[in-house]
């Protein structure tokens, strides 16, 4: 791996001059036959895959209006040239949204279009070759489908979808990219993206019932396969074992504790997240969710909860209805599928919960919107709730609370530089270089507030931040779970 | 009847069905093509009434791109506003007798004609002076642009400069909607004109011009947020196949 330099932080964000090349280098690895068979793609890249390619590629565009339009649509007004993270942080112009997507509309249009066949210089389109099959590889893997660009678009063209398709299309030539193939292969085969079986998580979750009766003498506990229960919890993995993941797991069985509400996990579904998103493969997105209806069904569940994961729950509330749906199983008085936010929030509105803000009195906490939850889904039946409710709960539990600059957050809100399949070391750089836009509203809020409290409702940004505010100067365990907070403050066995 | 004015009442009859044929077929492609997930982009509305709404301002204020880049937000928005009042002005040849509100207009269209050439040479020159916009811009947007100027400055040649014979014009295009042909006048400013808005209508739906359609297409825009409450399906997704339903209900 190349070495790089962090990019530094000016006093104001800044636009950066294009700088031809200056990400080419950066791939991720490539999936293995063992990883690409049990999702169904082959295993190495076919002989004939050009043209195995490009039927993919028209089936995929007349199967979705999305790309149907947005392959015709854009008039290359540069509206969305600026809005990228990984071009704030990189300069590669390749990394600008509207040239992300012509790496795929050339192609498009050399193939579907009349302009492109009898045209193609003049319209930029190009024949699908080797190189460009490595341009696809290297630059769609630099596209965490965060969807801001689409926010700014006057067509609402969205990049993820071209990215998808193009994952998608690269997937079916045999052409994977290992790391979220490789998980997707553990969630089929075990449940989840760790490949923790039943037993390892039992097992876990015993350990942190000791902890926290240990830490607050109360008996909180984490149920697994308990048939019977009002609330099937599916979270991401990460929250069994990582920090500080694993606060937030605790604060979501507190909740439940001092609500009184029962609830369990579950080893069949024992994953929120859904990787299948990523690479734009909608069998895998299905086979993957199914998993949680059989589970609730088993369970004999009346609500499903989902825990805090940014893109799993984008896959819950805009797609489990349509893959997985009718609920008609569950509990019609509450939304299916639920957000722990919606949850908490609920409760504390209702003044179910006692929170004593002192327990967090050392933090100056700022949030940080999640890509997927604020442009991929919603909270609550107001637009908007998925922005207000993690602030009104992280209020609800901390005495000094700050937003970043308005162009930060919110529907506008900069991915963390990790999101869409790209958390893995193998592509280090490029997600130090795409935290930049992040971590300079950070910086900003650090030396005007004195915040010391990243607060995420998102395990992959949680496991990015980890990773990548030490490079910006900034302590790894700056960040943290909305419902860590929630765990701070909430006061176990008292009736308020 | 000349030479002159077959090979252009020929020319406007092809022009205006591939126009007309070609965004039909296109509308007909998107309106066919199924969207089997839900994928709107904030703000997004939560009942059909919001999503009429926000389409409204979209497309009248082109909301999102204000937001997005003040200067391509003030040329693009003075070129298709001028644009439209350049159009409606254009009303005037081809309705006997001229409606009211288009004769009312008339002055404002004439203006409308240089804010709409300062709108393109303002986009044109970014195309120039920002290294991303430069970057992007292939030899189509160019030379879209250079249509684009060149059949706004020869509408106004025609007006300060070479005047034309504006009611034998005007009897050739009433005369071409019911396929009456009269003499067309041979000016060279006109005939130039006339043949930039042809090749315009001839490539409007083989090109970037499919945004005016496609953006009401747009699911991003044109969905409502309310994947919770309605249960979405369309294409591969109204095909799921569940085998395990009757397995524990």
């Amino acid at each position: 791996m190349a070495d790089f330099e962090t990019p530094p932080l000016g006093e104001y964000p800044v636009i950066p001059a294009v700088r031809e090349g200056a990400m080419a280098h950066s791939k991720p690895f490539t999936a293995k036959p063992d990883h690409q068979k049990p999702l169904g793609f082959p295993g190495e890249l076919m002989p004939d895959w050009e043209k195995v390619a490009v039927t993919k590629l028209g089936e995929l565009v007349s199967q979705s209006r999305a790309l149907q339009v947005f392959l015709d649509a854009c008039v290359k007004c540069g509206a969305c040239t600026d809005k990228c993270h990984y071009y704030l942080g990189t300069a590669d112009p390749k990394n600008m949204p509207v040239a992300r997507q012509d790496l795929l509309r050339s192609v498009y249009r050399r193939y579907y279009t009349f302009a492109g066949k009898h045209f193609p210089k003049l319209v930029g389109a190009r024949d699908m070759t080797k190189d460009v099959l490595d341009d696809w590889y290297g630059y769609f893997h630099q596209c965490s489908e965060c969807r801001r660009c689409a926010v700014f678009c006057p067509y609402g063209i969205d990049t993820a979808e071209i990215t998808m398709a193009a994952r998608d299309v690269m997937d079916a030539v045999g052409l994977g990219q290992k790391y979220s193939n490789e998980i997707i292969a553990k969630v089929h085969k075990i449940g989840n993206n760790l490949g923790l079986p039943g037993p390892a998580l039992r097992n876990t979750l015993d350990g942190l019932e000791e902890d926290v009766k240990e830490a607050t003498g109360v008996d909180v506990r984490f149920p697994l396969d308990e048939k019977g229960a009002e609330v099937l919890l599916v979270t991401p993995s990460a929250d069994f074992f990582a920090e500080p993941h694993i606060d937030g797991l605790i604060g979501y069985a507190k909740v439940f504790h001092a609500a009184g509400i029962s609830w369990t996990l579950s080893s069949h579904a024992s994953e929120a997240a859904n990787f299948s998103l990523f690479i734009g493969n909608h069998d895998n997105l299905q086979k993957v969710a199914e998993r949680i209806r059989e589970a609730a069904l088993e369970l004999g569940v009346k609500r499903i909860v989902v825990g805090e994961c940014g893109h799993a729950w984008r896959v819950a509330y805009s797609f489990w209805n349509t893959l997985i749906g009718p609920f008609d199983f569950l509990d019609p008085r509450y939304p299916a599928p639920q957000h722990i936010c919606e949850v908490t929030w609920d409760l504390i509105r209702r003044g179910a919960l006692t929170l004593d803000k002192s327990a967090n009195a050392d933090k100056v906490v700022t949030f940080h919107d999640s890509c997927n939850v604020s442009r991929g889904s919603r909270m609550g039946d107001q637009p908007g709730g998925q922005f207000t409710m993690p602030r009104d709960i992280i209020r609800a539990c901390v005495e000094r609370f700050v937003d970043m600059a308005p162009e930060s957050i919110g529907e506008a809100t900069f991915c963390c530089g990790g999101g869409g399949g790209l958390l893995t070391d193998d592509l280090v750089e490029l997600r130090v270089k795409g935290a930049l836009p992040r971590m300079q509203a950070l910086q900003q809020v650090v030396d005007e507030h004195g915040v010391n409290y990243l607060a995420a409702i998102c395990a992959i940004c949680k496991s990015q931040f980890t990773k990548v505010l030490p490079y910006y100067k900034h302590p790894m365990d700056m960040i943290g779970s909305v419902h860590g907070l929630v765990s701070n403050a909430i006061v176990l066995g008292v009736k308020p | 009847m000349s030479a002159l004015t077959l090979i252009y009442a020929l020319l406007f009859y092809v022009a205006a069905a591939a126009l007309v044929a070609g965004v039909g077929w296109r509308c007909w492609v998107y309106a066919r093509t199924p969207q089997p997930l839900k994928i709107p982009i904030p703000p997004a509305p939560t009942t059909r009434g919001g999503v009429v709404l926000r389409m409204f301002l979209e497309v009248t204020l082109f909301r999102a791109l204000f937001r997005s880049n003040k200067w391509i937000w003030l040329f693009g928005w003075t070129f298709h506003a001028a644009l439209l009042l350049v159009l409606l002005r254009h009303l005037r040849y081809f309705t006997e007798p001229v409606w009211g509100w288009v004769n009312l207009m008339q002055p404002f269209g004439v203006y409308a004609g240089f804010a709409m050439l300062a709108g393109l040479a303002g986009l044109w020159a970014r195309r120039f002076l920002v290294d991303r916009v430069r970057y992007i811009s292939s030899p189509s947007d160019h030379l879209m642009l250079a249509l684009l100027v060149a059949i706004a400055a020869s509408g106004l040649a025609m007006k300060y400069v070479a005047h034309t014979d504006i009611v034998a014009l005007k009897a050739f295009f009433l005369g071409l909607m019911v396929f009456d042909w009269r003499a067309l006048p041979a000016d060279p400013a006109l005939l130039v004109h006339l043949v930039l808005v042809a090749a315009l209508m001839i490539v409007f739906p083989v090109s970037k011009l499919l945004h005016a359609p496609g953006v009401f297409f747009s699911p991003s825009l044109n969905q409502v947020d309310d994947a919770r409450e309605q249960r979405h399906v369309a294409g591969w997704s109204t095909r799921i196949v569940r085998v395990e339903r009757a397995r524990g209900g």
